[in-house]
């Protein structure tokens, strides 16, 4: 799917988070001098081809208890790398799960899985199930802990041409 | 400081992790399956937000469906390098997140750009700048269906 300029005033409308009225795509509609049923229609749409992942709540994970975050790297055999990319992005304790390029001589892993936990103690034992689910696909793993934080900035959509 | 949450405020964190429904009356219909009143979901998550419980209440966009480019970037810093290397990498508006790690390779940070092009050339640069190599590692696939967090 090809997003156009309305597309784009839509996301750029909705990307720091919906209204918060009885009618929030019908306000959106209002800001952009749109209808509601045109950016219900191309939200669906956007949706459906994934580039919306989904609408929902995110909740602030350390406000919640879960402060405790390793990315766990995996060695495992190309073959099986997306069967078991898949299972792993499945738990629910994995937040995100990549495949990417080995460079070797320095780094032989391929799948990056974000664990998250209460304690770093949890993120281990999670580390142990996702170790035994893996079983003889995986020739080696590790697990790096953030100690800081050295720069965040948003990802957010710029303006078009910009 | 933030009131404690009590059970329908974890009903909706739990249930709105979920999804959100796209349609005229989404609080409405939302609040329903909840039962509660649309008023009072709306209440409740402007509350929320504002507590700082919920960070994003919407649509997630695949930034990367949009036409930007992305690359996760690792470097081994030396411990007595690092300050002077950190100025130099952060310099780069493309640098996105950068996050010190317990691990040899001790520096690990996003690149955000519009082209997989200016990928290359930020991360060029960056070696050029630190005379330190900069290990890519562009997404090939990715994996993530799961994640929810219990409140």
């Amino acid at each position: 799917m090809i997003i156009d300029r309305t597309d784009r005033q839509i996301i750029e409308a909705t990307q720091a988070g919906l209204p918060l009225v009885p009618a929030p795509y019908a306000e959106v509609a209002r800001q952009l001098g749109l209808n509601e049923a045109e950016v219900i229609t191309r939200m669906q749409a956007m949706q459906n081809s994934g580039i919306i992942r989904r609408i929902a709540l995110a909740p602030n994970h350390y406000a919640l208890g879960i402060r405790a975050n390793g990315m766990s790297v995996w060695d495992v055999a190309d073959d099986r790398a997306e069967e078991m990319g898949v299972r792993i992005g499945a738990l629910p304790y994995v937040s995100h799960c990549y495949q990417r390029p080995r460079a070797l001589p320095d780094w032989p892993y391929n799948l990056f899985a974000m664990l998250h936990g209460k304690t770093r103690a949890e993120v281990e034992e999670k580390r142990t199930e996702v170790a035994a689910l893996l079983g003889d696909a995986c020739r080696g793993h590790d697990i790096l802990y953030s100690k800081r934080i050295l720069k965040k900035t948003g990802l957010r959509l710029g303006k078009p041409g910009g | 400081m933030t009131r404690a949450l009590d059970d329908i405020d974890r009903k909706i964190l739990n249930a709105l992790q979920e999804g959100f429904p796209l349609s005229p009356r989404p609080f409405r219909q939302a609040a329903r399956a909840l039962g509660i009143q649309e008023d009072e979901l709306i209440a409740r998550i402007k509350r929320l937000r504002e507590s700082g419980i919920i960070t994003r209440f919407g649509p997630f966009y695949d930034t990367e469906a949009m036409g930007g480019a992305f690359c996760l970037c690792a470097m081994a810093v030396p411990e007595a390098e690092f300050d002077r290397v950190l100025t130099q990498v952060n310099a780069h508006a493309e640098v996105a997140h950068n996050y010190e790690r317990d691990h040899r390779l001790n520096m690990w940070f996003v690149l955000a750009t519009d082209s997989r092009e200016r990928i290359a050339e930020v991360a060029d640069q960056i070696e050029a700048l630190t005379g330190l190599k900069v290990l890519r590692f562009p997404k090939e696939r990715e994996f993530f269906i799961g994640f929810r967090v219990a409140a």
